[in-house]
């Protein structure tokens, strides 16, 4: 196999001059290998103009040596055989810079954590630097001089969905001075968090502590709230996205509503509410809840007896400040931005899924039809009453883990809020009900947040919950009971209870559309239970593989309040500084196409998880969205593809220098020995 | 260090910068003990190793070629180790087609947190490679046909 000219080789033309500067590190590479033996060497090696060792490189004279050397011996590239370049290779880049030399034809040759440290003193080990500094040589001498690629980028964010989660992502871009679109795809901003009762562990009401935060971000002169709305489309790349978004008509004037509701009262329809889960009914025209934002009724076209033609036309005819617009059209709206964060939130498991807890029972409820039961605006006033007959229950059944952790028939994964929401629900309903029976099923006690542990031990020990640990095998009705069969693995006995009402703490899900989002963004965005895959699960969890699109909050995996505000924040502090810099710079070491060698026959394009590339009648390569992996590369068939500063010839050349045979070995220790 | 018959092997080693080669950094750090018979070359990704270097490697003379990457799931580029895995399963097969004992390729998982591990692995290999004695030499034949 004979090496072929590398294609970017900028020696064709110029001879290379290179420069290897041998470090010491004091005895730390000096007292195992023979440093002057590796200059020698290295001086003789094809390319090589100057050698020459030094105690410390990274020091300002060891700096200030590779200066002077690279304009007195007008060197083109320079070779640090010394530490790992994670280390200095960043310092002995920014010092060639300021010798006017490119940056990218500085290399590092790691000879002391790959061997001097490693190995004992002697030939061996010598013999091993002068092979990695020789190979490293052969690198510096295919690189090219490069520029970091330069973006400019716009400086508006888009924020999808207006739960807590992006409300406090929208809230945090705006006030750092940034305009902000804020897409929700129901006719209120407040999500799941708007629809609880108490948050645990402090027991603060929900909605207290949300509506003014709805109320802010409706004020917020650098916020446009687009709600009834869904984002169509994405295209573009990391500062510089084109949205469009779809918003339906509500056939209400938000400024002219005054909220006197005397058109519900009129609307011949009733179908159940969703916000209080199908536990009351709203008319056609509604209002999801009191504090919603924006503060105003709207027309659900789709339970309306008809818009067009105006089949009914009541609500119109009683309203006072003619607020109501039958004309009122689909707009698509068009927008661009430099940024955006994905709060689409979650949903819950269907209950349905679990057929033998008996779904459609009426006192079998899924944990957030609770919670309306439980606050003060719901259908109850807060006065916990079972839907079959509205008598108070005198025992409740919570169980836990339905649909979570269970691999074989549902979800994997511990859905990470119901160990503690269950705790609240029963605590709330011994505080409502106290010689009520509260009994909670569960598999395991996961309570890993500030203050969580202490609030279930509260809630076993002074609230009197009792606790079983054990799986619920059915739910059934017997009359006007519930009979709940379980078991107690505690002390292995089968376990029957009666109770009046039955809470499922049902599997936290992704909401239905993320596949639609994830084949708007085109890219594997997803993780293999729906949510949304963040670049790296320990250092880039805000970030999506898309540069400029961050995730914040449970559309990234279940969690709790606190978490989804930190994240919230999180991808705005990202949206930010994406905002705010002067220019984005992207690395120029990535992937690039001679077209004259491309066949077009796309086997590299499905295997870049950037979707970097596109095939048309070759492949093209963004080089914005490249990370520059190179598993394109090694998959083109053509030799088309090749990844900037690492080739496949100078792999080769590497290769074959770490291969080589040492010429001067015997020579050399002949040197030594005299 | 050498083995009986004074054999020692030539191995190229393909290091991604992330996990492996970070691994190897901490072996360093950490001043675990390997023979020298390895020579890292740092790529970005082990999915960016060709399987053609591979083949050049062994033909200029490498008794063993060392691929490290990171542990599944854990790419810094999502998954070009998968990719990686992929490559060497089907150069496994095709090795000793050319006379290669298919033990002389080796992928490794290894984290930037597994020094110890990196220089167990090439002590194992290096070991291996001793017994198995120079690419080219007897061993091959076993393998063709």
């Amino acid at each position: 196999m004979s090496p072929r000219e590398p294609r970017s080789h900028r020696f064709r033309f110029t001879k290379p001059r290179v420069g290897v500067f041998v470090c010491h590190c004091g005895h730390n590479i000096a007292g195992v290998v023979d440093v002057k033996r590796v200059v020698e060497e290295l001086s003789r090696h094809p390319g090589v103009v100057y050698a020459t060792d030094y105690e410390y490189m990274c020091s300002d004279p060891g700096q200030e040596l590779l200066k002077r050397a690279v304009q007195d011996h007008r060197l083109n590239a320079v070779v640090v055989a010394a530490c790992s370049p994670s280390m200095h290779e960043a310092t002995f880049r920014r010092a060639a810079e300021e010798a006017d030399l490119n940056p990218y034809l500085v290399e590092c040759a790691n000879i002391r954590e790959h061997c001097s440290w490693v190995h004992d003193p002697g030939e061996e080990a010598t013999s091993k630097a002068i092979r990695i500094t020789k190979a490293v040589v052969e690198k510096a001498k295919g690189n090219l001089p490069l520029e970091p690629v330069e973006i400019p980028h716009g400086e508006r964010c888009l924020v999808v969905g207006g739960g807590i989660a992006g409300i406090q992502a929208a809230l945090d871009v705006a006030e750092a001075g940034y305009e902000v679109i804020l897409v929700e795809k129901s006719p209120t901003i407040g999500g799941h968090m708007a629809q609880l009762s108490e948050t645990f562990p402090t027991l603060d009401c929900s909605q207290c502590i949300l509506t003014p935060k709805m109320v802010e971000v409706e004020r917020h002169p650098k916020i446009r709230l687009l709600v009834n709305s869904e984002v169509e489309e994405i295209s573009g790349f990391i500062g510089n996205y084109r949205v469009r978004i779809r918003r339906r008509p509500s056939y209400v004037d938000p400024d002219l509503c005054n909220l006197c509701g005397e058109c519900e009262v009129v609307c011949p329809v009733r179908v159940p509410n969703e916000f209080d889960r199908g536990l009351s009914e709203r008319g056609a025209i509604y209002i999801p809840f009191p504090q919603a934002v924006p503060s105003t009724y709207t027309l659900d076209e789709a339970t309306c007896l008809g818009v067009r033609p105006l089949i009914c036309g009541k609500c119109a005819e009683v309203c006072e400040p003619g607020a109501i617009d039958f004309d009122m059209q689909e707009e698509i709206i068009e927008e661009e931005v430099g940024a955006i964060v994905l709060a689409t939130g979650y949903e819950l498991y269907e209950t349905a899924a679990l057929p033998e807890y008996s779904p459609d029972d009426p006192d079998v409820l899924d944990p957030l039809q609770f919670e309306r039961l439980l606050s003060a605006t719901g259908p109850t006033r807060g006065e916990i009453r079972r839907p079959s007959d509205g008598k108070v229950p005198r025992s409740v059944v919570f169980i836990q883990c339905a649909g979570s952790r269970d691999p074989e028939l549902h979800k994997p994964y511990c859905s990470a809020i119901c160990c503690m929401y269950t705790a609240k629900h029963a605590l709330l309903y011994k505080h409502a009900v106290p010689d009520g029976r509260a009994i909670v099923f569960y598999i395991d006690i996961r309570a890993p947040g500030k203050g969580y542990e202490e609030f279930v031990h509260r809630v076993m020990e002074e609230d009197r919950v009792l606790y079983i640990r054990g799986k619920v095998a059915k739910v059934f009705r017997e009359g006007e009971k519930l009979i709940v069969w379980g078991v107690d693995t505690l002390s292995g006995r089968r376990v029957e209870v009666e109770a009046d009402l039955v809470v499922l703490a049902m599997a936290v899900v992704p909401p239905a559309g993320m596949e639609k989002l994830a084949r708007i963004l085109r890219l594997s965005c997803l993780d293999e239970n729906g949510f949304l895959k963040e670049a790296h699960p320990k250092l880039r969890p805000l970030e999506t593989l898309a540069g400029g699109i961050f995730i914040a909050g449970a559309a990234q995996g279940p969690k709790d309040i606190p978490a989804a505000v930190t994240q919230g924040s999180g991808a705005a502090a990202k949206a930010i500084a994406l905002l705010s810099a002067p220019v984005l710079t992207h690395s120029p070491e990535v992937a690039e196409v001679d077209g004259e060698l491309c066949s077009g026959c796309k086997v590299c394009a499905p295997l870049c998880p950037y979707g970097a590339i596109e095939v048309g009648e070759t492949a093209q390569v963004n080089e914005l969205l490249c990370e520059g992996c190179g598993t394109c590369v090694a998959a083109c068939p053509s030799g088309a593809l090749s990844l900037r500063n690492l080739d496949d010839a100078q792999v080769e050349a590497m290769v074959e220098a770490a291969l080589g045979e040492l010429e001067h070995a015997e020579e050399a220790v002949e040197v030594r020995g005299g | 260090m050498a083995s009986d018959n004074g054999f020692e092997p030539k191995i190229v080693a393909f290091l991604c910068r992330w996990c492996s080669y970070a691994g190897a950094d901490l072996a360093g750090t950490s001043r675990l003990k390997y023979p020298p018979n390895i020579i890292p070359i740092r790529v970005p990704c082990s999915g960016r190793v060709d399987p053609a270097w591979v083949l050049d490697a062994f033909a200029r003379g490498a008794d063993g070629v060392f691929i490290g990457g990171c542990h599944p799931g854990d790419c810094h580029y999502v998954a070009g180790n998968y990719k990686a895995r992929r490559r060497v399963v089907l150069l496994k097969k095709l090795l000793p087609q050319l006379g290669i004992e298919p033990e002389r390729l080796r992928l490794e998982w290894i984290s930037a947190t597994e020094g110890q591990r990196f220089a167990q692995v090439v002590t194992e290999f290096v070991a291996q490679l001793r017994a198995l004695g120079p690419i080219g030499t007897e061993g091959a034949a076993r393998h063709v046909g």
